[in-house]
């Protein structure tokens, strides 16, 4: 973020990126995965205003991890999380957040997965094991979610088969590929994820 | 108020946190990211900036996360500003949709529908 750019008195979006419908209200899904795998990418896929930051600092909690010896004095990390919007009708609107996989920073936004629908967790075939952590820990937190395998031209492609093996992944939990550039791609990432939902849903009103 | 380009919560900046939450260390009200903050009021002259900017943006909602970011401020110094501005009725704070362990059909089917037109 560039201070130089918020000037308070001109702070807010520009005038097509307004919200406009009074009475809307928000929801959200979290799109997490390791660095540098293409969450904010994602993000900018589908949404309609350019993506956004929202930043914390992380202080007491991280700094038994964070301390570096080399910069004396800070002991603050500051964590940032990339969002965007999408206005699905007049009543609601989507915010998707890319959130980093490590958990110790999901609870800087006061519960980031706390009322989420659910979660898109975003793979590298090249770093496959920063996902086993993600995982894990959206199970232990009930939070539903679809794997989608992010297709980088220079990276090795695997059955998703192999790739379901490779992380231990239920049978029941859906795995696609998508390029996280490409808005429909990303699109159908998301519907899979509202699909299953879906899915969720009718098993637990049986 | 801080040099140019350095964020205010930058280690070594010469407005502590504190200062621009007007001393209050924590928030009574619960935000969520996605809370939609919508403006009651016209800012008054006696208000921090950061707040007036609050209610100026927030003429058409905005999310917190929304606000965080045009604001550049963390997450949790801006639910203070909004709590204070709550508590005063110069904004409505509007929950986010509620979602229980397992969403509502026609919820997620708004959702679904939407999503197709992208």
């Amino acid at each position: 973020m560039d201070y130089a750019d918020s000037d308070l008195a001109t702070a807010g979006p520009r005038a097509t990126d307004m919200l406009l419908p009074h009475g809307a209200r928000g929801v959200k899904i979290v799109i997490v995965g390791g660095f540098g795998v293409g969450k904010t990418t994602m993000v900018g896929a589908v949404s309609e205003i350019p993506p956004l930051t929202t930043e914390e600092t992380m202080t007491q909690a991280g700094v038994g991890i964070d301390h570096n010896p080399g910069a004396s004095g800070k002991n603050t990390t500051t964590v940032a999380m990339d969002f965007g919007r999408i206005s699905i009708n007049q009543e609601l609107i989507l915010y998707l957040f890319g959130t980093p996989g490590q958990e110790r920073f999901w609870f800087l936004w006061n519960g980031i997965f706390e009322g989420a629908l659910g979660a898109i967790v975003l793979v590298d075939t090249r770093r496959i094991e920063v996902c086993f952590e993600v995982i894990t820990r959206l199970e232990d937190r009930r939070v539903p979610f679809v794997v989608a395998v992010n297709t980088f031209p220079e990276a090795p492609q695997y059955p998703v088969d192999e790739l379901r093996t490779a992380l231990a992944l239920s049978e029941s939990v859906p795995m696609v590929t998508c390029d996280a550039r490409d808005r429909a791609s990303c699109r159908d990432a998301l519907l899979s994820l509202m699909v299953y939902l879906c899915t969720l849903a009718a098993q637990e009103t049986v | 108020m801080t040099s140019e380009h350095s964020s205010p919560w930058d280690e070594g900046t010469p407005v502590p946190l504190y200062v621009i939450t007007g001393g209050t260390g924590s928030s009574a009200k619960t935000f969520d990211l996605v809370t939609l903050i919508a403006t009651r009021s016209a800012p008054d002259p006696s208000m921090q900036p950061e707040q007036a900017a609050i209610l100026t943006m927030c003429h058409y909602p905005l999310s917190v996360a929304e606000v965080s970011a045009y604001l550049s401020l963390p997450f949790s110094v801006v639910t203070v500003l909004l709590s204070q501005l709550v508590d005063d009725g110069h904004v409505e704070a509007i929950a986010p949709v509620p979602v229980a362990a397992f969403p509502d059909r026609d919820l997620l089917e708004a959702v679904i529908h939407g999503l197709r037109r992208l």
